[in-house]
């Protein structure tokens, strides 16, 4: 199964001469040129575009994290006019291909001269545009004691009390498993990065790695593959530590 | 009557105060809706009737779109690459991640590596780093090739450069990210009760059996779970064909998925009009399969309540 990602690694640090002629995982030498040849084969240094990538995805997940959950202590604990309406809304809106919106998002933001800026990616964030994470709040949400709120209410609470100081510190599982994938998904987001950003200078890592694929040759497939590499190991390292609350979180609600 | 009628449609204070709170904690996600979602929804059906180059106002033009598609062949093909990559790649997909489940709900039980292993392809194949590491294995001189030198298969093509056999690399690359799906199928087979197997074992039932007639019906809502989801996702697969065919949908447009070719016409050609229908067509036949998918359901998917 990880008989490829291994692959991968191993290649990065083989000579490209090696690189086609040898499948071993253990190369004979450790080579580090392909990163240091990678690094600076683009118009930017590679961390540019790292910086870019983590600006990008520190705003997503911090904009999830504020409007997702605030929209999900709404569905979940406050009886309101119109409630079953807006959720059944709100389901809807998960399904919807981005296609559908994009062209018109696109214009949109083209108005407000946002393109060549990350607002297009992070402003969408702090409007809850990802319904998923709602949804998955919603649900852990209503799994915490009404007595716990209740006896809060009693004690003359309201509700911004009450959400900060008792459901967001016993929501921490939900928080991590939506800032995990928001931190995933944004940062493999190709589509609408390579839409919304097309000067180099702002180029994320996913946009940049693929004008690599356009401007390289054979002779320097061991660059883009220990680029490749460099690009998975925030998400790998993410997934070693956040294993524990990525199964929970996928085992309650199904998500990709 | 008059009065109890009066009495129930008048709000209490606390509901008064929920409405309140309610339009506090909603506030993003209502501007959210109006300006990134129905705004757009509304604007993209609009734009499907006109002409519209981004740089000139749009222009009306009626159904001229809809029939423009109804005669490119182009569009057809990407229908076709795109139905075929669906119908192949999610059953094997689905098969896939439900044989390993079983396997290690019953065998590697609380060995959490052997679950990372099965689940990282998944959370990396999004990734355009994966999606250079596909070209590369099925590439001319790539790890496939090698690996068939290696047992004496010579003269091997070149996978994702042959239009017969490039799109079949993309649906081994999504059958490979089965992970996901894997894990929604392992925390099903947890909540089948273990009574059920052992009634069904005192009563005679092989493994076989067991498999047949308690697994397969208590998991059928879980299955179509993720038959549902997984067919959303795959029509909307964009980054391994535009990674791995350099963004062309070669070779011969054997690779030209739906959304690669709806980008092409949209953001490259500055087509929105026609972008705008395109997408429009999408949402219909994925609503429409969903819809198909919700109808079968009843003749197959068992629900313990």
């Amino acid at each position: 199964m990880i008989y490829p990602l291994l692959w991968m690694v191993a290649s990065s640090f083989k000579p490209n001469a090696l690189i086609f002629r040898d499948p071993s995982l253990i190369p004979s030498e450790l080579d580090l040129t392909n990163y240091t040849a990678g690094w600076t084969a683009l118009t930017h240094p590679f961390t540019h575009y790292l910086m870019n990538s983590f600006v990008i995805v520190a705003g997503a997940v911090l904009g999830n994290l504020v409007s997702c959950s605030m929209a999900a202590y709404a569905f979940a604990r406050l009886n309101f006019r119109g409630r079953k309406l807006w959720f059944a809304v709100m389901l809807m809106s998960i399904m919807l291909p981005i296609h559908v919106v994009i062209v018109p998002q696109y214009i949109l933001f083209s108005q407000l001269d946002w393109i060549n800026t990350y607002l297009p990616l992070v402003v969408p964030k702090l409007l809850a545009t990802d319904a998923f994470f709602i949804f998955l709040m919603v649900q852990f949400f209503r799994g915490i004691p009404r007595d716990l709120t209740e006896a809060a209410h009693i004690d003359g609470a309201g509700h911004g009390r009450i959400f900060l100081q008792i459901m967001l510190p016993l929501s921490t599982p939900a928080l991590a498993t939506t800032a995990i994938f928001t931190f995933i998904w944004t940062w493999n987001d190709f589509f609408s990065q390579l839409i919304f950003l097309t000067d180099p200078e702002m180029y994320t890592v996913p946009v940049a790695l693929r004008t690599f694929v356009d401007s390289t040759s054979d002779s320097s497939w061991g660059s883009l593959m220990a680029m490749s590499v460099v690009s998975l190991v925030p998400i790998f390292l993410l997934f070693l530590f956040g294993q524990r609350y990525l199964v929970r979180g996928i085992a309650t609600t199904g998500l990709k | 009557m008059q009065r109890t009628k009066a009495a129930r449609t008048r709000t209490s204070p606390a509901e008064q105060g929920d409405n309140r709170a309610a339009l506090v904690f909603l506030a993003p996600w209502f501007v959210g809706l109006a300006l990134i979602t129905v705004g757009p929804i509304t604007a993209s059906l609009y734009l499907s009737f006109t002409d519209y180059s981004l740089l000139d106002a749009p222009e009306w033009t009626g159904l001229d779109n809809y029939i423009a598609m109804a005669n490119d062949p182009r569009l057809f093909t990407s229908l076709r690459v795109t139905f075929t990559y669906v119908f192949v790649s999610v059953p094997l997909q689905l098969a896939a991640a439900l044989g390993l489940a079983l396997f290690l709900d019953r065998g590697l039980r609380g060995l959490p590596i052997y679950r990372s292993v099965f689940y990282l392809p998944s959370l990396l194949g999004a990734s355009v780093a994966v999606a250079i590491l596909w070209r590369r294995i099925f590439g001319n001189a790539g790890l496939i090739n090698q690996l068939l030198g290696m047992i004496g298969f010579e003269n091997a093509p070149g996978w994702i450069a042959h239009p017969d056999y490039a799109l079949g690399t993309l649906i081994v690359f999504n059958v490979w990210t089965f992970g996901s799906p894997m894990v929604i199928f392992l925390a099903g087979l947890r909540q089948i009760p273990n009574d059920l197997y052992e009634a069904s074992a005192i009563d005679g039932a092989g493994k076989l059996r067991q498999f047949r007639s308690v697994t397969i019906p208590l998991l059928t809502p879980i299955i179509f779970f993720n038959l549902v989801l997984q067919i959303i996702f795959a029509f909307q697969a964009f980054t391994q064909a535009f990674v791995v065919s350099g963004g062309t949908g070669g070779p011969i447009d054997s690779t030209l998925f739906y959304t690669l070719y709806l980008y092409e016409e949209g953001f490259a050609n500055l087509h929105m009009g026609y972008a705008s229908a395109m997408a429009w067509l999408l949402l219909v036949i994925i609503a429409a399969l969903t819809a198909v998918n919700f109808f079968a359901s009843k003749y197959w998917v068992f629900y313990n309540d």
